[in-house]
Order: structure tokens, then sequence, then C-alpha cells
């Protein structure tokens, strides 16, 4: 029971930061079919930002809370500024935004490289998030709990902006009919924009809360990538609801097959998984119904 | 008629002088070190030939070429460390970790003709299975190349993780012979580069003649519409996992190739960053070309090796840029420039439905 109990909190926890990695990626994948390969680094970004301002500031606990809504901005504004250099020649090159955004990704890791050192850097992890807490006689890291809370907050926040506001049915409209949203008077441009910016804030989110599971480097984002890009694959594309449910499925067939075999046999195995998963439903777990061959 | 017997005359050329550059003046012109190094661009070209049929023709962008390559390498690494260490006992860098012995799946790979086999069968067994699991269930565009990166992650993850069997992240190194012939000798290095030479022409003709043939079409048809090819009764997943796995096995024995030349193979060599390292070549050379990719790969390459001895940290600045230039603004690499070059002096409007550079499959990532 303690096992099972403590495997499956670690699951959802590994799933709360894929799906705080993921949920950006699947909005900007959903939105304009654009491969973000430099999210990552909008992770890592974020994961600086959060360094820096501790650096400046000194208080860990002050530092943190102003950390999210500054890495929030910065990476949306890096998403902006690439989206309008260089994604928005590209519509209809899915494949090739791939290979550009990746090198803006090396680009962006070596800056950070010349900038703060291939070492990897800490940041305090304010008081009230250390130790463990006690819930119905089982132990949690706060700090993993803190995360899992943030990750469910942003989801919400995400599923409210798009069910709730103009820009959020803006932004749907746009993912289900790109030409009647645009021939209905919906700047498709500007909702991309905006889409990119929320989309990369995320990013930037992510990135403050892993500065809570470890110290920080150029490679941070790199080694979310591939596990955020699976998420959004099994999770069908631009479907939010299937990023959760894959992100935390992933996350506890991760954890569980690292706790009885290694961890890297649990990536191989993750990865077969995801494969076999897609010869029942190529298309994700959830999947816009369109009149399409496929 | 007569541009086809041209073009064939001009195939034929890039042929000869090809041959003629790799086999009489580099050796003659080059130092013995510059031509270990020219050796070992000529297998990452070996790869690109591949990633040219797969991505090129073939629309599959695969992110996972460093895989083959790495199996391939591998392979081969594990044979010239058991021939090292002499018929029942272990290489040097087990017998330093543990004593258990050599694992059964090494065992096998004592033998040279069964490590040749595995070389030239494995990597495209594992393109095949690979090939068959997705594109029969119609997974293609972001989907594969996304699928494709997870397989060089863990592929490399599985590498690292293992260290008493595969060296870890140290990889494997430190080889003395290359199937009875010592690796010291300059003469036998000499007979390594002719070798990777020769290999690489071999694949260029095979790949001309695929690209040439009835299936060549069909490859390009699927790239440019694979619901006309299946109505027309092809079935495009087979059509595309034999360009998938001709492509691995390329990538294997180049990667087989690049362990003598080089001397060591390690995860570095073998996960994503390498495996997209490879693109850029590709991109940059005209990935719908025969030539281009070949080319392309070995001034990258060349360039990678010239920059990053003087600026080390310049290099990566220099591969995300042309990343973004290439792809965004010249997705028909060189090639294309060249084309417009002959086309503008014909006289004659571009965009001619054939040899268009844009070979992407329409909506890939909708799908």
């Amino acid at each position: 029971m303690e096992t099972l109990v403590t495997q499956v909190f670690n699951g959802l926890s590994v799933g709360s930061i894929l799906l705080l990695a993921a949920l950006g990626l699947s909005l900007t994948f959903g939105q304009m079919g654009v491969i973000n390969m430099a999210h990552g680094e909008f992770i890592m970004a974020g994961a600086y930002t959060a360094f820096v301002v501790q650096q400046t500031l000194g208080a860990a606990g002050l530092s943190l809370v102003l950390s999210l809504p500054l890495a929030f901005g910065i990476g949306g504004l890096l998403g902006v500024v690439l989206e309008l250099t260089l994604l928005r020649r590209m519509y209809h090159r899915p494949l090739d935004t791939l290979l550009v955004t990746w090198g803006v990704a090396l680009v962006l890791q070596q800056l950070a490289r010349d900038i703060f050192g291939t070492a990897g850097v800490d940041v305090a992890a304010p008081a009230w998030l250390a130790g463990p807490v006690q819930i119905l006689g089982f132990s949690f890291p706060r700090s993993r709990l803190f995360i899992l809370v943030l990750a469910v907050l942003a989801v919400t926040a995400v599923v409210m902006a798009l069910r709730y506001t103009s820009l959020g049915r803006r932004i749907r409209a746009t993912v289900q009919n790109r030409q009647l949203a645009e021939s209905s008077g919906i700047s498709t441009r500007r909702t991309d924009m905006l889409t990119f910016f929320i989309g990369s804030g995320l990013a930037g989110v992510a990135g403050v809360a892993l500065t809570l599971m470890g110290s920080i480097s150029p490679n941070l984002g790199s080694s979310y990538i591939v596990d955020a890009f699976l998420v959004v694959i099994v999770g069908g594309l631009g479907q939010l609801k299937g990023a959760i449910i894959a992100a935390f499925s992933l996350g506890v067939a991760q954890s569980w097959i690292e706790y009885t075999t290694t961890a890297s046999i649990a990536k191989v195995l993750v990865l077969a998984l995801v494969v076999a998963f897609l010869q029942f439903r190529p298309q994700g777990i959830f999947t816009l119904r369109t009149r399409s061959l496929v | 008629m007569s541009t086809l017997l041209r073009s064939r005359y001009a195939v034929g050329l890039g042929f000869l002088a090809a041959a003629v550059v790799l086999f009489a003046v580099a050796p003659l012109v080059l130092t013995d070190f510059r031509l270990n190094l020219l050796g070992k661009y000529l297998c990452y070209a070996m790869v690109a030939v591949g990633i040219g049929l797969a991505w090129g023709r073939g629309g599959m962008l695969t992110l996972g070429q460093g895989v083959f390559f790495g199996i391939g390498a591998y392979l081969m690494a594990m044979h010239l460390k058991l021939a090292d260490a002499g018929p029942g006992e272990s290489p040097d860098f087990m017998t330093l970790i543990s004593s258990d012995g050599v694992p059964w799946w090494w065992e096998p790979f004592r033998s040279g003709t069964v490590t040749v086999v595995a070389i030239l069968v494995l990597p495209a067994l594992l393109a095949t299975l690979l090939g068959l699991a997705t594109f029969r269930r119609r997974v293609r565009g972001a989907y594969f190349a996304i699928l494709s990166q997870a397989l060089a992650a863990a592929f490399a993850i599985l590498l690292i993780g293992n260290p008493a069997t595969t060296g870890g992240s140290t990889g494997l190194n430190n080889f003395r012979g290359f199937f009875g012939f010592s690796l010291r000798d300059p003469a036998n290095r000499l007979m390594l580069y002719f070798i990777a030479a020769g290999a690489l022409l071999a694949m260029l003709v095979v790949a001309r003649q695929l690209m040439v043939s009835r299936y060549g079409e069909l490859l390009v048809a699927c790239r440019d519409s694979e619901e006309r090819v299946r109505f027309l009764g092809y079935d495009p997943a087979t059509v595309k996992t034999v360009a998938f796995a001709v492509a691995a096995l390329m990538a294997g024995i180049g990667g087989a190739l690049f362990v003598p030349i080089v001397g060591i193979i390690s995860p570095n060599d073998v996960g994503v960053v390498p495996s997209i390292g490879l693109l850029i070549g590709v991109a940059i050379g005209g990935r719908t070309t025969l030539a281009g990719p070949a080319l392309g790969a070995i001034a990258v390459a060349w360039a990678a090796s010239t920059l990053s001895e003087q600026f080390p940290s310049g290099w990566t600045y220099v591969q995300g840029l042309m990343f973004m230039l290439v792809v965004a603004f010249l997705p028909g690499g060189i090639a294309s420039l060249v084309t417009l070059r002959r086309r503008r002096r014909a006289d004659r409007p571009p965009g001619g439905a054939a040899d268009r550079p844009v070979p992407e499959p329409a909506g890939g990532a909708q799908r």
C-alpha cells in the first residue's frame, strides 16, 4: 500500500511536470500546426528567470512568487518574437518549422551557456516548501505537491480562458477551421500571436517549477522536450483533455516501470508503449472529427 | 528525350569526377590526418544519402538516423573490442568494471562474418518494424518525426545507462585492429579511407537507381499525395518503409565505417542532437537532389571541425543560424540556386512541377 501510494504520487508528480511542459506545446501545436522545438529552451529561460530574480532579491519565498508571472512574460515574449520573425512565414510547412525552431533552440542553449556557464546553478526553495507534509499517514514532499497544484491551476486557467473568454473562442474557432474563422471576421494572425504568447508563457512557468526539482543547466529544456512531444502526440493534436490524460498516464507508467526496472529501460518501454498505443489510436486519445481521408 | 540523355551524361560525368577526386586527388593532396578526417565526413555523407531518400524524396523527416548509425557503429565496435581482446577474453573496459565476463549478446560478434551480416541486417530490420508500425497506421509528418526523435533519445539513454556492457557515456574506443589489420599502420588507414569512398559511391549509385526507377516515382508520389497513391492501388506504407529501411541500411554502414576511421563511438555521436545535426547538411545541399545531401554533409562536417577548432562555442551559433536561415528561406538548399539560375538562363518562368523544391506533404501535421 505504502509503495503503491508513493509510486502513484511520484507518477502524478512526473505527470504534472510533463503537463506543464506540454500544455503550451499542445496549444501552439494545435493552433498552427507549428512544432516548436525551442519550447524546451523557453522552459530553460523561465528557469533562469527564477535564478536571476533570486540572485537579485535574495528572499526565496518572494522571488518564487515574483518569478512566476515574470517567467510567463519572458517566455511569452520569446514566443511572440519567434512567431513574428520566423514561424509566420512558414505556414503549411510544419516539418520545416521543426528544423527552424531547432536552430533557435541551439542558439538559445549556447547563449545560456555563454551567459550562465555550463555548470548547473541552484535556486533555493522557500522555507514553506521544504520537507514533507503528512496526509492520511503518508508523507509527500511539499515542493512536488506545489508543482502538482501549479499544474492543476495552469490547466484550469487555460481551460477557463479557452471556454469563457472571447480570445478563447477565437482560438478554438481558429483551431477547428482557420478559413471559416477568418471569414467570420476573426483576425487569425492576431490570434496566432496571442496563442503563441500564452503557450510560450506556460513554458516559462514550467521552467520556474523545475527549479524546485533540482539544479538548472542550459540542457534543461532539451531533456523535457521529447517527453512533452510524446504527451502531445498521445493526447491528440491540440486536445487539452488528451494532453492531461496522456501526461498523467505517461508519468505514472514511467515512474512505475522505473520502480520495477531501471530509468533507462523505463524510457525505452514508455516509447514502445506509445508506439503500441498509436496502433490503436493513430491520432491520439482525442481527435477532432474531420472529413479528411485519414 | 535529349534532355534526359544529357542529364544521364551529366550524372555519369559527375560520378566519374567524384571518383577521381575521392580516389586520386584527395589522397595525393591531403595529409594522412586530413585524409582520415575526410573519411569521417564520408561516413556522415553516407547517412545523408539515406536521409535524402527518406526525407527529400519520401517526405519522411527522420530525426533518429543516429540510432541506425549507432547500431552499425556499436556492432562494429563490439567486434573490434572482442577481436582485440583475443578468443575467450573480455574487452579491457569490461574487466575494469566487473569480472562477470562477456555478456551473452556480445558473444556472437566475436565472429567477423556475423558482425558484418548484423550491420547490414539489424538497422534495416529495426527501420522496417518501426516503419510498418507507424506508416501502416498512417502515422506521419510531425508524429513520425517526433517518434523517431524519441527513439534517438531512448537509444542514447539506454547506452548511457549500461556502462558495464556499452561503455556508458564514454562509449567504446581504443581499437587496435580491423579484421586482422593494424589500425596504426598508415597503409591500412588509407585502405579504410578507400573502403569508405567506395561505399559512398556505391550508395550514390543505388540512390540514383532508386530515384529514376518506377519505385522512385512512387516514393515522390507518396510524398506529394499519399491518398492518390493509395487510390491508384499501391500501398504507401510499403513504399515508405522500403525507403526508410534503405536509409537505415546506409546509416548503419556509415556508422560501422565511422568506428575504425574515427576510433571512438559514444552516445554523443548517436543521440538527439547529432541525429538532427545530420539533417542540416542535407538541407543545405538540397534534400531532393542526389549529390546535394552528400556534398552538404561533407561541407557541414568540414565546417564544423574547422570552426569548432578555433571557436568552440561559435560553431553552435553557426549551426543554429544555418538551420533557421536555410530551412526558412532556402528550403531547396544550394541546389535550388543552381536550378533557379539554369531556369533563368533558359528564360523559362520558374515553377515547373517536376523539380519544385517544396518537398512537404500537404498538411503533414494536420494529420
